[in-house]
């Protein structure tokens, strides 16, 4: 027994946390909110590079099939908000191209990025217009598909997409379905960790900086005890996180219950997150002019993404 | 990174289990708080010591077998799951003796923990005062050198087992005139002697799960001939930073493991079977979320293990351990209440158990000064006057 990420998992993520910290990502999300893709897909270009988007791929089909590696950078890519349409393109689209179409995959692990739409759980395929591959899940019919009608998401990064079916790619059973959502849930639950900790980072650095009535807000045992709350909540999610990739990894028995206790308990602990950092910034936190909405609403959002809180404990319940 | 038992490890907790299959009492002891329950508890310690069960983490000459820290919690993990009765000896075992082992000397080893591994002697704390609870640096009992050892003076209260232990242990004030954290020292006494009025205190149970003690120049001896009865633990005035290591004991790991948790979330899932209505989603998600509360709690567990394991520290993080085991015993005996219905407000094992857990939240160091500890310590907030 030794429930630890190994050095290699640890040095990956420092490396990717490294190289989005350098990016100016806050400036990268802002222009993809404005339609302007460019500075996030030079972001990607530069990820595909560190083999992020192979570790959802199978050696056998070129990639490198770590999922462990792979819930450690999703928790980086979340951390900094790296918009795009990270679970689909890391998990879900490859999973579903293994089973329907693996000669598909070797563009997936060069950088290329995916989209889909699987309704019910995932009804609109997120940022689909700049997606390479656009998929559409129907039962267990895997088509290839194009965007249609944009819905806005209450988060400005993820842009909505119903999506128009087109030539069909190849069926998938109940079980491999299962598995790539059960793997974009995994990345959907490492990016809210991400997020969490990010908006706890914040909040701290914020409560330690700014003084109200002569001493920092900080120093108030209500923001600290506010904050220690989510702590709590963060650290306490964050084995569960490691517990689902690495029943993923080893194919056990319990991967999906463990893979929807993370997404609760990641997704829930993120949520806390933001709206103890909301409170605790105060009105800038209610700005777009403030960094920390670009965290907050994606938070929101990925409570939801590929499957509910209800989904998820259905799931549990389910397995118990 | 892998969650697997090493084969020496599957065979500890084989062992364990067949011995506690075979030699748990098939009806439950009465309450430890009532002078009959006390010595069924007692004697129960002692079943566990013939078989070397009852202190296993410790060395083997204290009756111990070495175990690995892995296997203490699966021990832990059995014994809850096994239903055994609730450890009596548990403030000896679990905050007393880990103090010692890092400040005590051999003699004192030799004469102590051997007794307490049998029950022999069975401890109680003396920590809280009526004037110090959180603020426990304010403490006023004092300690007074004589020849061949101390007098102690004063009131503790709060003090778990007191109404029908045999020895206490407490930081007392050794130095007169110091202040705060300054000057205490850490001693051990013997509750039956002259001097020691013990007045139980009824707990919301009905039992006297605790007690005050009053304590007028009770006689500690120390003497450097006789090291063996020495009723001091490391040095002199430094007592402070000997208690400390307790503290971190008691709030962590070693009080808390998964084991009891998991099997309250076991006894949850039967309960939610047998007599929720099954399509009630509100209640199904309390009994979910309870389920991942106790397996967050046993997955930290193995993190903290491994980082033993590999030379760590049990530091500011098990702040957030209570924090987070409190809460979650209060609201799971909540939520099987809520299932019981009507039936939840008769006396009964819930209910039992939902009396024990509200004192979660204030023992072992309240959880605002956890968060207090949480927010300074690990997050860097700044520290304020209080």
């Amino acid at each position: 027994m030794r429930f630890t990420l190994d050095t290699d998992h640890l040095d990956f993520a420092a490396s990717v946390d490294a190289l989005l910290g350098k990016a100016d990502l806050p400036a990268v999300i802002r222009a993809w909110n404005t339609g302007d893709t460019a500075p996030g897909l030079a972001v990607w270009a530069k990820l595909a590079e560190t083999g992020v988007n192979a570790l959802g791929i199978d050696e056998s089909h070129g990639g490198i099939g770590d999922p462990i590696a792979l819930t450690v950078a999703a928790e980086q890519l979340g951390r900094h908000a790296v918009p795009g349409p990270v679970a689909e393109t890391l998990a879900v689209t490859p999973t579903l191209l293994a089973a329907v179409a693996p000669d598909r995959l070797e563009a997936l692990a060069e950088g290329a990025l995916a989209t889909v739409a699987a309704a019910p759980i995932t009804p609109y395929a997120v940022d689909a217009d700049i997606a390479d591959t656009v998929l559409a899940v129907d039962a267990g019919t895997v088509h290839l598909a194009t965007p249609g009608e944009q819905h806005v998401s209450v988060d400005p990064a993820r842009k909505l997409f119903t999506v128009v079916a087109g030539d069909t790619l190849g069926t998938v059973d109940d079980g491999q379905r299962a598995a790539a959502e059960d793997l974009g849930a995994l990345v959907t639950a490492a990016q809210a960790q991400g997020l969490g900790r990010m908006m706890l980072e914040l909040s701290v650095d914020y409560a330690s900086q700014r003084k109200q009535f002569g001493r920092a807000i900080g120093s108030q045992q209500s923001i600290k005890h506010h904050l220690s709350g989510v702590a709590v909540d963060v650290e306490m999610a964050q084995p569960l996180l490691h517990a689902a990739a690495l029943a993923v990894r080893d194919g056990a028995d319990t991967a999906r219950r463990d893979v929807s206790a993370a997404k609760v308990a990641c997704t829930r602990a993120a949520y806390h997150s933001a709206r103890i950092a909301l409170q605790v910034h105060g009105a800038i936190g209610y700005t777009q002019e403030h960094d920390l909405s670009l965290y907050l609403t994606k938070a929101r959002a990925l409570v939801t993404a590929w499957g509910t809180e209800r989904v998820h404990r259905d799931r549990v319940m389910e397995s118990l | 990174m892998d969650l697997e038992f090493d084969a020496d490890t599957v065979a500890f907790r084989d062992e364990v289990r067949t011995f506690l299959r075979e030699h748990v009492p098939a009806e439950p002891l009465p309450s430890m708080d009532t002078a009959e329950g006390f010595e069924a508890h007692r004697q129960w310690e002692r079943t566990l010591a013939d078989a070397k069960l009852s202190v296993v983490s410790w060395p083997t000459e204290y009756g111990g077998r070495d175990a690995t820290l892995q296997q203490w919690v699966i021990f832990e993990e059995e014994y809850y799951r096994a239903g055994a009765p609730s450890r009596v000896g548990q403030n000896g075992i679990f905050l007393l003796a880990p103090t010692l082992f890092e400040h005590a000397r051999e003699e004192q080893l030799a004469k102590i923990l051997p007794r307490m591994a049998r029950a022999d002697d069975v401890w109680a704390q003396a920590w809280s005062e009526p004037e110090s609870g959180s603020d426990l640096a304010s403490l006023r009992a004092t300690a007074t050198k004589v020849d061949g050892g101390w007098l102690l003076n004063g009131q503790k209260t709060w003090s778990s087992r007191a109404t029908f232990a045999d020895w206490g242990f407490g930081l007392f004030r050794s130095e007169p005139g110091t202040e705060r954290h300054r000057g205490l020292t850490y001693f051990m006494f013997d509750l039956r002697q002259k001097g020691v009025t013990v007045r139980p205190i009824d707990q919301l149970d009905g039992l006297p799960g605790f007690a005050e003690l009053f304590l007028e120049d009770v006689f500690v001896p120390d003497d450097e001939e006789d090291p063996a009865n020495s009723g001091v633990i490391g040095e002199v005035g430094n007592g402070w930073r000997v208690a400390m290591s307790t503290a971190s004991n008691e709030r962590g790991l070693s009080l808390r493991s998964p084991g009891r948790f998991l099997a309250t979330t076991d006894r949850l899932l039967t309960l939610y079977r047998e007599k929720a209505d099954q399509a009630d989603t509100a209640l199904r998600d309390r009994v979910v979320d309870a389920w991942i509360g106790a397996r967050a709690y046993e997955l930290s567990t193995w993190a903290t293990v491994t980082r033993l394991d590999d030379g760590g520290q049990l530091g500011a993080e098990s702040s957030i351990n209570k924090v987070f085991w409190s809460e979650w015993d209060v609201a799971t005996h909540e939520t099987a209440l809520e299932i019981l219905g009507a039936e939840g407000e008769v006396m009964g094992p819930w209910v039992d158990g939902f009396l024990f857990s509200l004192s979660g939240p204030i023992y072992a160091g309240t959880n605002e000064i956890q968060k207090n500890v949480i927010a300074e310590r690990l997050l860097g907030l700044p520290k304020a006057d209080r």
